[in-house]
């Protein structure tokens, strides 16, 4: 039994304790107050400034691209695009019944619109119409007044005014894919399109621009509340094609209806002064998005309009081969010009026989009327005694079998064989019938119509590795380095070459240039794309013509111009056009000419400069 | 020296020999006057983080927040005035009335989810935050009644445990553990100090250690899931831990003076959840710092030093475990909120004193408070028979 005084010390000791452990808990809370706000408070900072801000880009204006002559080849039009605000709009179906009064809205439109609506923040513009025409857009921004939450912007599309014949030269644009993706944020736009194909594809990067940052404070829903701070980017880099828009028309029309590539180099700084493949495409269908039938028509067209065939497609160069066979031969000292040989039109090594595409065979040649008259079995004695390895290094030397390391997309690197790459690529050794079939441009051998003249380049501009370029820098390209290879012999094979036509037996003599002052020389080349068998040999070779289409024989020319002081190398493909004097020659004289007429190698800089802003100052406006 | 016993059997009112009289100055002068300006001190805190909350505007919260307060002032004078011995006699039928409700809550809100309120125009009545002082109340007279030596008794301790358990058990089924844990803490605190055998405690908490796994396995599940988010808030960044995870990060973000008023980003930028609410004590450390929370904690701490003064200065059983229990009531709200928003303690819903936003809880304090001024008032009164 306690008295009151004994109840109250006993209340006093207890509510001590109790305020004790009050004490202590708001001791700890203080600690770990300090411990949030004051030892971890950095970190929280962090994380809260994570938390509020967040960089917003912008995609800046694509770069333009201009032709050697300040004309456009691919720019940015204006166009325009109606949005709806679901948030400022309130009701997003009468909104979109009176925008439908003004501007047709249709039914499957409007589900789009609305799944959108449904599935985004209210505060965030839905695409009603892309690329409006301006009346319409006009009478939008006529009634804005009466469509809260409908805004009219502009956006740009790329617009490409050369069309098909510009498409492998500068390709086209489209929307990112997965594996574009490279960490720039840019890349994280919706409506940013990238490059991807041609000069678009190679100069990306400098076309592109920097995006503009804005650093903005968003809530926890992620509307922008205010802007922060603003960086403007920089918008792409104008770029300056090599090619002449023109003489690019020109090759990709002088093809027609046939499949192939013509390539035209500047001889001395490896300008690509046109580059056409044949079939090609509309590159502003990819502007905006392709529908599904057209890019289904594009990609499973068995010509394959989408492959750029002067840097990606591989042919046997066939007999435009032979000057190379030549040089090395003279160049390690197995004959020289003068020397010659007999063929009866076969050649025979062992069990093999090898014929001369003359049955009857050009009796007694040396080089120049080998080249010129492209006697096969010269060709088989000398590559037969040069090796296949010697010759695949010389021909190496010519930018064959490697890429030619040209500013495009999907360059293929084509091939020259040698002992090495046999054993490992079949596990088998060389056969010396495999040297022979080379020293024609057949077999193993496989180059692209860009390797091709990029060769002729280095044949008639004193033997020197130009490099070819799709862009012109700031600066000239340094002078290429020297091949060494002496001068006498360049001119042996030069000589060939104005044989071929101009000699009177010269495979493509109805195909030179009547003026004198433009004349070419040239090498023709018939490539075949199947073996013809010892038995069809015996009845008797069917015509080309007589053949499917794929089993005919590629046509091809290679040539320069002019012949006295040369600026001009060409290299002509014709899929399976048969005789390369009758499809590729007429058409690399054609366009030798043109080139030479149009002095489409000249270089304006100060010109080009001024059309280049005006251009710009236009596209701006 | 005559004995008096009471139990709940003995519950009809005990004529107690008539008080001595006190004039009116001296009533007036025994309100502790201190308590009163700190309560209010922390309240007009309160108006200010809630005018930040509300975006730099007395809509919608601050403004209602000060009429609340300021009626509820008027309401904490009348209870201080009202004379301690007619609160003693209205203990029972108060603690009656509240778990009426409770019981009425739980009948109508069955099958709706969580519904703690009675909707009465004015404010939605929460019977639960009600019943935190008429426990208070009861257990004051029950153990006042069994007199000093009578907290031990097992037909004193029994209804004593029983009047905790009913409305605890009823909350638990709301289900608002907060206000259930609360509820049991203070009334064991006032069992404490009305001097209940320390082997008692431990073997209760020896049995509570043990039923945690059946209490467990009585919880709801997303009452489950605070508990787990609260041991592990980076096991659900973005649900159920993103509350915590969030308010440590305006809290830590704070720093030692804050953003400044109105300028605190988390809150304003709605990362924050229910910054005007269980987590304005978030809000106030990220936009007044360190220094502002230790000023609010210390305003707190000053509150319950008055009130234990009151306790040690009144000459009754009833008066000192009246205002003990109200004290640690109100300790235990700042306690659990303010560990609740640290990190320390689940997300349970209990909402900071005369900061948060909310009706019910601040006028359950104010009437706290008042009692807890009646007693200070009459202090003198020993409220025994044999004691004049």
């Amino acid at each position: 039994m306690s008295s009151p005084q004994e109840d109250r010390r006993r209340f006093g000791r207890r509510a001590f304790l109790l305020a004790a452990g009050k004490g202590l808990l708001f001791a700890g809370l203080s600690a770990r107050m300090y411990q949030l706000q004051v030892i971890h408070g950095d970190k929280y900072e962090t994380l809260a400034e994570d938390n509020r801000i967040n960089v917003k880009y912008f995609a800046p204006r694509r770069g333009v691209i201009f032709d050697r002559f300040g004309r456009p080849l691919a720019e940015n039009k204006r166009s325009y695009r109606v949005l709806i605000t679901p948030e400022a709009a309130r009701d997003l179906n009468a909104a979109l019944d009176r925008l439908h009064a003004i501007v047709p809205v249709p039914p499957e439109e409007r589900e789009r619109i609305l799944r959108q609506a449904k599935r985004n923040a209210k505060f965030i513009p839905i695409a009603t119409h892309d690329q409006l025409d301006w009346d319409a857009i006009a009478r939008v921004a006529a009634h804005t007044p009466e469509l809260p939450g409908v805004d009219v912007v502009e956006t740009s599309r790329r617009v490409y005014p050369e069309a098909e014949s510009s498409a492998h030269v500068v390709g086209y644009v489209g929307p990112v894919a997965k594996e574009d993706l490279t960490g720039d944020p840019i890349l994280g736009l919706p409506d940013l399109r990238i490059g991807k194909g041609g000069v678009e594809r190679s100069h990306d990067l400098a076309l592109r621009g920097r995006a503009a940052e804005a650093k903005v404070e968003v809530n926890a829903i992620g509307r922008v509340v205010r802007e922060l701070e603003r960086d403007p980017g920089a918008v792409g880099a104008v770029l300056t094609s090599t090619v002449d828009a023109e003489l690019q028309r020109f090759c990709q029309n002088r093809m027609g209806e046939q499949t192939g590539a013509v390539v035209v180099l500047n001889i001395h700084n490896g300008d690509v002064l046109a580059m056409a493949s044949n079939p090609t495409y509309d590159p502003n269908l990819f502007s905006h998005g392709i529908t599904d039938d057209e890019w289904r028509a594009l990609s499973t067209n068995p010509l394959a309009p989408m492959n750029n065939k002067a840097v990606s497609g591989q042919y046997a160069p066939g007999s435009t081969f032979k000057m190379v066979v030549a040089l090395s031969a003279l160049e390690h000292g197995i004959v020289s010009s003068k020397k010659a040989f007999f063929c009866s039109g076969v050649h025979k090594v062992g069990k093999g026989r090898f014929h001369c595409w003359r049955r009857g065979g050009h009796g007694w040649v040396a080089m120049h009327d080998a080249i010129a008259q492209s006697c096969d079995v010269y060709f088989y004695e000398i590559a037969r005694k040069i090796g296949i390895n010697r010759l695949a290094e010389t021909a190496r030397r010519f930018g064959l079998g490697v890429p030619t390391g040209i500013d495009l997309p999907a360059e293929s690197s084509g091939l020259i064989p040698d002992k090495p790459w046999k054993k490992t690529r079949f596990k088998d050794p060389w056969q010396i019938g495999e040297t022979l079939i080379a020293g024609i441009g057949q077999g193993f051998v496989l180059t692209t119509p860009m390797q091709l003249a990029v060769m002729t380049a280095r044949m008639v501009n004193g033997g020197r590795a130009v490099t070819p370029r799709m862009v012109r820098g700031e600066a000239d390209p340094p002078t290429p380095p020297d091949l060494g290879f002496p001068s006498s012999h360049l001119a042996a094979v030069a000589r060939g070459m104005r044989g071929v036509m101009s000699d009177s037996l010269g495979t493509a003599r109805e195909a030179q240039i009547p003026s004198r002052a433009l004349r070419m020389g040239g090498k023709t080349g018939t490539s075949q794309v199947r073996r013809i068998t010892r038995e069809e040999r015996r009845k008797g070779v069917r015509k080309n013509e007589d053949l499917p289409r794929k089993e005919r024989d590629h046509s091809l020319f290679v040539g320069y111009a002019p012949l006295n002081a040369p600026r001009y190398a060409v290299a002509v493909v014709i899929e399976h056009g048969g005789s390369g004097s009758k499809k590729a020659a007429p058409i690399g004289r054609d366009v030798l000419l043109e080139a030479q007429t149009r002095e489409s190698a000249e270089w304006h800089g100060g010109a080009v400069q001024s059309a280049i802003e005006a251009a710009i100052k236009r596209e701006r406006g | 020296m005559q004995r008096w016993r009471g139990s709940i059997a003995a519950a009809r009112p005990t004529p107690l020999p008539p008080m001595r009289p006190v004039d009116m100055a001296t009533r007036i002068a025994r309100v502790d006057w201190l308590l009163v300006l700190t309560v209010s001190a922390i309240a007009g805190i309160g108006a200010a983080m809630l005018y930040s909350a509300g975006g730099g505007s007395a809509t919608p919260w601050a403004g209602r927040h000060g009429v609340r307060y300021a009626v509820g002032l008027v309401i904490m004078l009348v209870l201080a005035f009202g004379g301690l011995r007619r609160w003693y006699s209205l203990a029972y039928l108060g603690y009656g009335a509240c778990f009426l409700l409770l019981v009425v809550v739980e009948v109508a809100g069955s099958g709706s989810g969580a519904t703690r309120w009675i909707d009465l125009g004015v404010m939605r009545l929460q019977p639960s935050e009600l019943m935190k002082i008429a426990l208070v109340l009861a257990l004051a007279r029950l153990l006042h009644e069994a007199g000093p030596d009578g907290a031990d008794r097992l037909h004193v301790l029994g209804p004593a445990l029983l009047l905790i358990a009913a409305p605890a058990m009823l909350v638990l089924k709301q289900p608002d553990l907060g206000t259930a844990v609360l509820l049991c803490a203070g009334g064991v605190a006032i069992l404490f100090l009305a001097g209940v055998a320390w082997w008692k405690f431990g073997i209760a908490a020896a049995l509570a250690a043990g039923a945690a796994p059946i209490a467990w396995s009585f919880l709801h599940d997303y009452q489950r899931a605070r508990v787990l988010t609260f041991m592990e808030p980076e096991r659900d960044p973005l649900g159920a831990g993103y509350h915590i995870i969030q308010s440590m990060i305006a809290l830590g973000s704070g720093g030692t003076f804050g953003k400044g008023w109105l300028q605190g980003t988390q809150s304003h930028l709605s990362f924050l959840p229910e910054k005007h609410t269980d987590f304005v004590f978030t809000m106030l450390g990220e936009e007044l710092g360190l220094a502002g929370g230790l000023f609010v904690l210390a305003l707190f701490a000053l509150l319950i030093a008055r009130i234990y003064r009151i306790a040690f200065l009144s000459e009754s059983r009833f008066g000192r475990l009246l205002a003990l229990g109200v004290g640690t009531t109100l300790f235990l709200y700042v306690a659990i909120n303010v560990s609740m928003v640290m990190g320390l303690a689940p997300v349970v819903g209990v909402p900071l004193p005369f900061i948060s936003y909310g009706g019910t809880a601040m006028l359950t304090l104010q009437l706290g408070l008042g009692l807890a001024l009646a007693v200070a008032v009459d202090r003198s009164d020993p409220m025994e028979k044999n004691r004049r």
